[in-house]
């Protein structure tokens, strides 16, 4: 098969330089002004030391829990044929979409002082549970990366073969001959990539952490740096942390680039494969136990959001209308910004890879996942506040960071189809002359347009249930609903917070359905 | 004795039907067009798949009730014989013992097994690493191993070129006779009927007619065998 060898379109090249520009000016920009603004003399006190520990533990111990707890919930999945394994996997991908701070409002509704499981302790004359601090921490986490890690492991069952397992039925492997030939080397190939993928995704969940966590012994970096910029106004440690956090999470990105897990999303389950291994009344029974008590897991919480919000909607409190209407403003821009960016980078990266040049560009834009979003806010608010009023630019500079942020999504979706439109037509193409924008909008976009769509939306729902940069950028008088929420649950008042909830989600899911439909166009009608 | 007693196997409106016997030691071919169902019938006898009605019988006892590792049957299918992170020796022992906790004696007898079919010295290979005639005489290296009574093959040989195959069969007919056990083996091949097997099973119009001796069938088919077979 000979390449197509043209030199890439200007406008891929303009646009994706842009692009590359933008990132690179946020990432490393942001970077540089956190050095230059650090105090680094003041070395790690016992307060730095405190964050640096609680953050690394709780990653820790969020990753290992998640991954231990997904290994059997996986297999279940994995081989087991039922009615509702449908509905099990869109439950796994509910808290995807989901606002991180309605899941830690329906957490704290069943595991908290005051929720269901401490109602059925304090029944029996035992103490009600904690919530707050590193159980709430990594309860959260667990809470949305089993879900992650079991839809990773099960990629990694359906690489298994059915005829493998055909073969060990014939040979008749017992169930432990069975998970050491054929599921433990799979496991040992995935898990170090999905471990590495959630330690880093709980060292860089500031919502998590605001919410659950707090005081001397559960403060993580990203949190000592909201304290240090909102309560104490020092921009010097908060540069300091900042430049600790980013150090932190390269090493961790490191770290999860070498094992490479592929973080897919959405897609349902294929067909569990006939497993005569599993044939056994008892295994079916802890299949059953496993499954039930994920459902139980995830859909507790939800349910308690889900019923809560709807209850309380007649109490909704006046505010809720002006967050929904800066909420949707600032996700409908950041979904803007990252289609844009993203179509450039892809753009840019198709072209590299046409002319036989490597990834680069790909790993660069997958890289904005090694920055938190809060130390590049971090680093956006130490060069704003010179210049302007950081408080008076909240939605622009959260539209950008949010945007950045979906990037790495957006570009993954992007970039197949780009590349597909270009090997199935584009030599037809090129042979007719298309070029320029009458090219991209009859050769390529029909192509795009369902993975853009998808990407729309997903970067969409991502920013409308942010909880991050908001935080450090809003005066007191603005909110997006998000921060609403978390203002209406830091002063107890939990049943108006229910209500924003509820329209939190409603939007977030209208949102990511909307683009989504509109991506499919009238060929799904 | 293998007997099938009224075997029935329905998918919507696709059925299959059997009801015949396989004297112990015998070998028998399994002949029949694309979808009349070989391989399913197989299926059925090796345990991977419940029949509709009726029961299997090896030896008056009912296999219905065991799963396919607990049959008296090794089953060789077409492709996927073997696990590819698993060395040739390993794939081979699996057959005396699925945790390959084989001891000296365990794996002298695997290497034995590989000599036998004609592979000594290259047990350390991964499948990748062998050729398709390769892999084929692991397989059977591992069913010398597992020593069932009852060896049963899926079109074994089909992507292997003529001389090779016929090599194959050779080697099939050798086991067969060193332990004494049945063969029953599927083939799109009239030759490789007639190379190894004394009678032959003819799936036609979704029934599997009684084994008749195989050089009379060949020599004068009933209509729907000729036209599967065609000009031969």
């Amino acid at each position: 098969m000979i390449a197509t060898r043209r030199p890439p379109g200007r406008a891929a090249t303009i646009g994706g330089g842009l692009a590359l520009a933008l990132v690179a000016a946020l990432t490393l920009g942001t970077l540089a002004a956190l050095a230059l603004r650090a105090e680094p003399g003041r070395g790690l006190g016992p307060a730095e030391w405190a964050a640096v520990r609680f953050t690394l533990l709780q990653s820790l111990l969020s990753a290992a829990v998640s991954c231990a707890l997904a290994v059997p919930v996986a297999r279940a999945l994995a081989r087991r044929r039922f009615p509702g394994r449908d509905a099990m996997a869109t439950l796994l991908g509910a808290p995807f979409l989901l606002p991180v701070i309605v899941a830690v409002f329906g957490l704290v509704a069943i595991w908290g002082r005051g929720g269901l499981v401490s109602d059925a302790l304090a029944g029996a004359g035992l103490p009600r549970l904690d919530i707050y601090g590193l159980t709430g921490v990594v309860l959260a986490h667990v809470f949305f990366n089993l879900p992650l890690v079991t839809r990773l492991l099960l990629q990694g069952w359906a690489t298994i073969p059915a005829e493998q397992f055909r073969l060990a039925a014939q040979l008749g492997f017992a169930p432990g001959d069975v998970f050491r030939r054929l599921e433990a080397p799979m496991l040992r190939a995935v898990l170090p990539g999905a471990f590495a993928l959630v330690f880093l995704l709980c060292m860089t969940s500031f919502a998590v952490a605001l919410t659950l966590g707090g005081g001397p012994r559960a403060t993580t970096v990203e949190l000592a740096i909201y304290q240090a910029i909102r309560f104490d106004f020092d921009l010097g440690r908060a540069a300091w942390l900042g430049l600790i956090q980013f150090g932190l999470c390269a090493a961790a990105t490191l770290l999860a680039l070498r094992f490479a897990a592929d973080a897919g999303f959405g897609g349902g389950l294929g067909a569990a494969p006939r497993r005569w291994d599993a044939d056994r009344a008892r295994l079916r029974a802890l299949d059953a136990c496993v499954l039930a008590a994920l459902a139980l897991f995830l859909g507790l919480p939800l349910a308690a959001a889900g019923v809560q919000g709807a209850l309380a909607l007649p109490a909704l409190p006046a505010a809720v209308w002006r967050a929904a209407a800066l909420s949707l403003a600032v996700a409908l821009l950041s979904a803007a910004l990252a289609f844009a960016l993203g179509l450039g980078l892809a753009g840019l990266a198709d072209a590299r890879k046409a002319r036989g040049h490597g990834r680069g560009v790909e790993t660069f834009g997958l890289l904005s996942l090694a920055a938190s979003p809060f130390v590049i806010g971090t680093g956006l608010f130490i060069v704003l506040h010179p210049v302007a009023d950081p408080f008076a630019l909240a939605v622009p500079v959260t539209a950008t960071v949010n945007a950045v942020m979906a990037l790495p999504f957006v570009l993954r979706t992007l970039l197949p189809a780009l590349t597909e439109a270009r090997e199935v037509d584009g030599r037809l193409a090129d042979s007719l002359g298309m070029r320029g924008f009458s090219r991209f909008r009859l050769a390529v976009w029909p192509r795009l347009r369902r993975p853009a769509g998808f990407a729309i939306g997903l970067a969409a729902a991502f920013s409308m249930g942010d909880l991050g940069v908001i935080a450090l950028f809003a005066p007191p008088e603005v909110a997006t609903l998000p921060l609403l929420m978390q203002r209406l649950m830091a002063s107890f008042r939990n049943e108006a917070a229910a209500g924003v909830a509820f329209v939190l989600v409603a939007l977030t899911l209208a949102l990511f359905w909307g683009f989504n439909r509109w991506g499919r166009g009238r060929a799904a009608a | 004795m293998l007997r099938l007693e009224g075997v029935e196997i329905v998918y919507d409106d696709w059925r299959l039907t059997a009801d015949f016997a396989l004297e112990r030691g015998s070998a028998t071919a399994l002949i029949g067009p694309s979808g009349a169902g070989k391989s399913t019938l197989l299926a059925a006898i090796a345990g991977f798949l419940a029949p509709t009605r009726g029961r299997v019988l090896w030896e008056g006892r009912d296999l219905t009730p065991l799963a396919p590792g607990e049959r008296p049957i090794t089953l060789v299918f077409q492709e996927h014989n073997l696990f590819a992170h698993l060395s040739a020796a390993q794939n081979v022992g699996l057959g005396l013992r699925p945790d390959l906790r084989l001891g000296r004696e365990g794996w002298a007898r695997v290497e034995g097994a590989l000599a036998a079919v004609g592979l000594a010295g290259m047990g350390a290979r991964r499948p990748a690493a062998l050729s398709g005639g390769e892999r084929s005489r692991v397989a059977l290296a591992r069913a010398i191993l597992r020593d069932r009574p009852l060896l049963v093959l899926d079109e074994p040989f089909a992507a292997l070129g003529p001389a090779l195959r016929e090599e194959m069969l050779d080697l099939v007919a050798r086991i067969r006779a060193e332990q004494g056990a049945t063969l029953l083996m599927v083939t799109h091949q009239p030759g490789d009927a007639l190379r190894i097997a004394p009678q032959t099973v003819v799936i036609d119009g979704g029934r599997a007619l009684p084994p008749a001796p195989t050089a009379a069938l060949l020599a004068d088919p009933p209509p729907g065998l000729a036209a599967y077979l065609g000009g031969g």
